[in-house]
């Protein structure tokens, strides 16, 4: 017992660097993408669902023939752009404010408050790795739609990628506005399920937007994901996005950041 | 030389004051225990210390810097145990103690602290498969892992049973030992008696008295506790007419009081006079305990004077309705 005592300084790493808001920031990452590989459900949710989806409803005969209503395309090709969506909303709005609220619900927030180190690295971890997620989850939507139901590539791939990332910001910015208005898991859950239906709904699950009435697609379009699948629509066939729709999606993520920003809560 | 230096702080919540004028020093290499019953400001006192919260008025100094505005300075040499504060639920014992190590600029080697604790088979084990004593073990590895010079512990033994209190105890003895100052909050008395070397108590926002433990038995009007079963039964009234009494009880016919060597002379005097015979009189020093009901009682009597009942006069009882 005598010979264990914490007195003398012993730094662990080899150079003794010091403990830096770079490193601890960096330790934390490390930490919560381990931990993320550990929610077997979360992965199932945002990385395999989406395209398990998009393969199911492929194996209906009429959607992979060439619809002539909608100028050619199959209704498979719309779903590429709907499962990417939908990944943006599975990790956004079911996973993350799950986890951010169970921290600061069970005090994980706060006792980081009393290291060196910094809650506000928690909550930026879990967005990089939710975001990482679902850009992962896109692009396997995007290869098995290509590789199985031979839908082609986005042919104005920056354009689409713009769009994408919008998209992800925007999910991911109503999760963190989520957990900001839950004082605990319970409630963020409820309210997760409560906007879980319209955003599927606005980023055509049940019926691609692009497959819509004009009245409600008129409607669709000035909701976040709405005009994220209107502008990855427009990147897929090749041309760039209207801004408009860039715009729409991108100014939702902005405010509601702003939103979750003033009114989220460290304990 | 102060390490922790609290100077008049106040925090109001809602209108009402949660630590009221709180002043007290903590020398360093002590173990300073903070007591008080719930709901007195002991756990807003420590936040104002740890940073966690900026009092309203008053002055906090760690080592001489600010916990609030000089933070990134304070938390390199203050650890901390909280109250209800978790971990992730499925990092295991040795991830956390890596990560905690990651936030430090001269860490303590966590494998050091992990035999210390009687961690080493948990090293793989999720914070959520933990038992209580563990998880307490591991908080105080991981207030321990940046090699601070203070140790703030929240209530740290609440929950624990009385062999995991006990083992607790040694643990920070033997913290002290190597040169940390303690700062403990606790509303165990039996633990402030054994570990500090010096007691804050804390009531309704205020310090109602610091000392050591001895020196609060001792400066408490209740130093003396005298319990004996009467025969025939003694009037209330008369008992607490006692010169220097303080609390008077009576259980199945044994009365308990406490007082001075005075009352307890002034009572052997009622005794005789009055022919009755105390059966199993015992007469013992007060304990902390005692001690503590006393501070603690003596301020709520100053705070609702009409609390105590007084010799009913006619008419004005009522009156007060």
């Amino acid at each position: 017992m005598a010979a264990t005592r914490t007195t003398p300084p012993t730094p662990t790493a080899p150079t003794g660097a010091p403990a830096s808001a770079l490193s601890s920031s960096t330790a934390i990452l490390r930490t919560e993408f381990r931990l993320f590989c550990r929610e077997a459900g979360a992965l199932f949710w945002i990385l395999a669902f989406p395209t398990l989806l998009l393969v199911v409803l492929g194996f209906i005969p009429e959607f992979r023939q060439p619809n002539e209503e909608m100028g050619g395309t199959r209704v498979i090709d719309l779903y590429v752009p709907v499962a990417v969506l939908l990944a943006t909303i599975t990790a956004g709005i079911q996973s993350m404010p799950t986890v951010l609220t169970g921290y600061r619900e069970r005090g994980v927030l706060r006792r980081l408050r009393v290291t060196p180190a910094r809650p506000a690295s928690l909550l930026v971890a879990q967005l990089l790795l939710h975001g990482a997620a679902v850009l992962v989850s896109g692009a396997v939507a995007l290869t098995v739609g290509r590789l199985v139901y031979d839908v082609p590539l986005p042919q104005q791939p920056f354009g689409y990628a713009v769009a994408f990332v919008l998209a992800t910001f925007a999910s991911l910015a109503i999760g963190t506005l989520i957990s900001a208005f839950s004082r605990t898991t319970k409630i963020s859950g409820v309210i997760g399920t409560v906007v879980f239906f319209p955003m599927m709904f606005t980023s055509g699950v049940w019926l691609p937007v692009q497959a819509m009435p004009d009245v409600v697609r008129n409607i669709v379009e000035w909701t976040p994901l709405g005009a994220a699948s209107q502008a990855l629509d427009a990147a897929a066939g090749g041309s760039w996005p209207a801004w408009l729709d860039l715009l729409v999606t991108a100014v939702w993520g902005v405010v509601v950041v702003a939103g979750a920003a003033r009114w989220f809560r460290w304990e | 030389m102060a390490i922790i230096e609290a100077k008049d702080l106040r925090k109001v919540y809602g209108g009402k004051p949660a630590v009221d004028g709180v002043s007290f020093e903590v020398e360093e290499g002590e173990i300073f225990g903070v007591l008080g019953p719930n709901g007195a400001g002991k756990t807003t006192t420590v936040e104002c210390i740890e940073g966690l919260r900026t009092p309203d008025a008053g002055e906090v100094r760690v080592s001489g810097l600010d916990p609030v505005t000089d933070r990134d300075e304070v938390m390199q040499l203050l650890g901390a145990q909280l109250q209800e504060s978790q971990l992730q639920q499925k990092l295991t014992v040795r991830e956390a103690l890596e990560l905690y190590t990651a936030f430090y600029r001269a860490p303590a080697d966590w494998r050091a602290l992990v035999e210390r604790l009687d961690l080493a088979e948990q090293l793989d084990t999720r914070f959520a498969k933990l038992s209580g004593g563990q998880k307490q073990r591991l908080f105080i590895a991981l207030a321990l892992v940046g090699n601070p010079s203070v140790v703030v512990l929240d209530e740290l033994t609440t929950g624990l049973d009385p062999r995991g209190r006990r083992d607790t105890w040694s643990l920070i003895e033997s913290v002290r030992d190597s040169g940390v100052t303690v700062l403990l909050v606790t509303h165990f008395m039996e633990e402030a008696q054994r570990l500090c070397d010096r007691v804050a108590v804390i009531d309704s926002g205020r310090v109602v008295a610091l000392d050591t433990p001895d020196g609060l038995v001792r400066q408490s009007a209740s130093s003396t506790v005298v319990s004996f079963t009467p025969s025939p039964a003694l009037d209330d009234l008369e008992l607490r007419a006692l010169p220097e009494v303080g609390a008077v009880t009576e259980r199945r016919g044994r009365v308990t009081l406490t007082g001075s060597d005075e009352t307890v002379n002034a009572l052997v005097r009622l005794l005789a006079a009055r022919e009755v015979s105390a059966e199993r009189l015992r007469i013992e020093d007060a304990t902390l305990d005692d001690a503590f009901l006393d501070l603690t009682a003596a301020e709520e009597d100053a705070a609702e004077p009409a609390a105590q009942p007084t010799a009913p006069r006619s008419g004005d009882a009522q009156a007060v309705r």
